[in-house]
């Protein structure tokens, strides 16, 4: 049994204590005062009322554009990695030879730094010249302009993004290392083959690391902001200006900081909500093995 | 059981089939560096196969991208900068968080579960929500334009950390810390003497994160940094891109240089890299 010593825990603790009160509870409710404010870092705040929040919702086309945009980005960018996470550890959890060098080969592109791989994926889309389209050309193909087309700039960041897979491939793959043999021994014995038990002994067997990637997947993609603002601006005619980028603009920008404040807590509610909307689905659909 | 040869080669077919997409680019990246602008922009449209095998392939190669590349902008001085921020960075955010943890794992105090909810529950707040407050509150103090945005909050511990690092803490024994204690040995020489050295590789993953987190950091610079001879590399790479838009060969060699640490640490550490992402999405 750990000792009780009230003064110790809080001695070790005091630093996060003080960041906590600092660098997260501070600037979390100074956000929602000044999302009632105009602010443009140099006065002090002036207060507008609910004016920010009327903006977003009827003077301001872009917050929808931009909402829009990473609702599109979201629901296929974290589909498409569940998939492609969850595929390629199945493959790597069979036993067969070499296994450590393609989980390595998976996994490498993940750990590229996010502004390398925006660079090298401009070159790679190039429309001209860039490796997709001329691999495109040698079977026939002529491939869209990518990143340069209003159609194709978001799936353009989607690719990019499943290409990044090895990282929740690799969580994939420990969840699968855990699921008991007994379990796999017990459907043989039921006459299961392999096909079906994949589906009713792996598969929901492993929704408890869905559910965790799920939920930390679509948090991270409702902020999908450094790839955008390095490799396209929002650009083709706003069809990458995701939500956050919009807000960044409007804050450092055009130093709309009570308007930007607004935004982000919209934002906030946007992801608490969804976050909780997945925590009530979960008796559905996530087992936890007892 | 051993599968039959058949699965066998069609598990390997489908694994090669998939492992290209995901290798292909970084050889491009590679191949790219080392080319001449003459491969690079071929005077026809690449249609054949062998054409583009001949393209594929640096001929001659053109080691000079290199050194080039890194006269375009000062790229030794952001090594110089990422380097300093990533050693400081790591220190701080560790020896933080294992004094917190340590305190969530092993000590019973009055508040300890609300206290630690509250730092888990942090994790899912999105960024933008203290971005202005805090980016007005580091203008205020005069931090504007150094490196202590970059740094300071480091030394409040991570609350990502202070989870996995609480997760392994717990499991070892309590008897052990007992035992350190009616030798009299204090909290801090239990935590010194006894915690810390059994938790290395809990400890080597938090370092391996922020070292990433580090390197990789562009938000940081970007709202805080105003001063060429401060940049980082991510953020010096981003530049470089706006200032040398269409010269691949050294754009790729830029990123090549700004990868090839990062792959290195892998293949020296691959065993932390996997352990620790692995271990990111254990229940809690």
């Amino acid at each position: 049994m750990a000792r009780r010593n009230n003064l110790a825990g809080w001695v070790l603790v005091s630093p996060v204590v003080v960041g906590l009160l600092v660098f997260t509870l501070y600037p979390f409710l100074a956000s929602l005062a000044l999302s009632f404010c105009e602010y443009d870092l140099f006065p002090p705040p002036r207060g507008v009322g609910a004016w920010n929040y009327e903006t977003m919702f009827t003077r301001d086309p872009l917050v929808w554009k931009s909402l829009t945009n990473v609702l599109y980005y979201t629901a296929l960018a974290v589909p498409l990695g569940i998939v492609m996470g969850v595929g390629l550890a199945l493959l790597l959890d069979a036993k067969i030879k070499g296994l450590a060098v393609y989980r390595t080969l998976f996994f490498l592109p993940s750990i590229v730094p996010v502004v390398a791989t925006s660079v090298l994926w401009i070159w790679l889309l190039n429309p001209q010249i860039g490796l997709v389209n001329t691999l495109l050309r040698l079977v026939g193909i002529e491939g869209p302009t990518w990143l340069a087309s209003v159609a194709w700039s978001k799936p353009s960041l989607v690719f990019m993004g499943v290409w990044g897979v090895g990282g929740s491939m690799l969580i994939y793959l420990a969840g699968l290392k855990d699921i008991p043999a007994s379990l796999y021994e017990a459907a043989v014995v039921d006459g299961a083959n392999a096909w079906q038990r994949v589906r009713y002994v792996t598969l929901p067997m492993l929704t408890p690391v869905i559910f965790f990637n799920l939920v930390m997947g679509m948090i991270g993609a409702f902020q999908y902001f450094t790839q955008a603002y390095v490799m396209t601006q929002g650009g083709p005619l706003d069809s990458t200006r995701f939500y956050a980028l919009h807000l960044f603009f409007e804050a450092f920008q055009y130093l709309k900081m009570g308007y930007a404040s607004a935004m982000a807590w919209v934002l906030f509610i946007i992801v608490v909500g969804v976050t909780a909307l997945l925590f009530r689905s979960q008796h559905r659909w996530v087992h936890y093995g007892r | 059981m051993k599968h039959p040869w058949y699965i066998r080669l069609a598990i390997h077919a489908a694994l090669v089939a998939l492992a290209l997409p995901f290798c292909m680019p970084l050889v491009w990246m590679v191949g790219t560096s080392l080319k001449e602008d003459a491969q690079i922009f071929p005077k026809e449209v690449v249609t054949t196969v062998p054409e583009f095998l001949s393209q594929w392939w640096p001929n001659p190669f053109r080691w000079a991208n290199y050194p080039e590349a890194l006269r375009y902008v000062p790229f030794p001085i952001y090594l110089r900068n990422t380097l300093m921020l990533c050693a400081v960075n790591v220190a701080a955010a560790v020896a933080s968080s294992a004094l917190a943890a340590y305190a969530f794992a092993k000590l019973e105090w009055r508040g300890r579960s609300i206290l630690f909810a509250v730092v888990i529950a942090t994790i899912i707040l999105p960024g933008e929500v203290r971005m202005i407050p805090t980016f007005a509150l580091y203008r205020w103090l005069g931090w504007y334009g150094t490196y202590l945005p970059l740094i300071v909050p480091a030394f409040f511990g991570n609350a990502f950390f202070i989870f996995l690092l609480r997760q392994f803490f717990r499991t070892i024994p309590d008897d052990l810390c007992d035992a350190a204690r009616i030798d009299g040995c204090s909290e801090w020489g239990i935590l010194w003497r006894v915690v810390l050295p059994l938790s290395k590789p809990a400890l080597a993953t938090c370092g391996l994160f922020q070292l990433l987190g580090t390197w990789n950091d562009f938000n940081g610079p970007l709202l805080y940094l105003n001063d060429q001879t401060k940049y980082t590399l991510a953020y010096g790479l981003q530049q470089f891109l706006g200032a040398y838009g269409g010269e691949w060969s050294k754009l790729m060699a830029a990123a090549t240089v700004f990868t090839v640490p990062i792959i290195v640490l892998f293949f020296l550490a691959q065993k932390t890299f996997i352990q620790g992402i692995s271990t990111t999405g254990m229940k809690g």
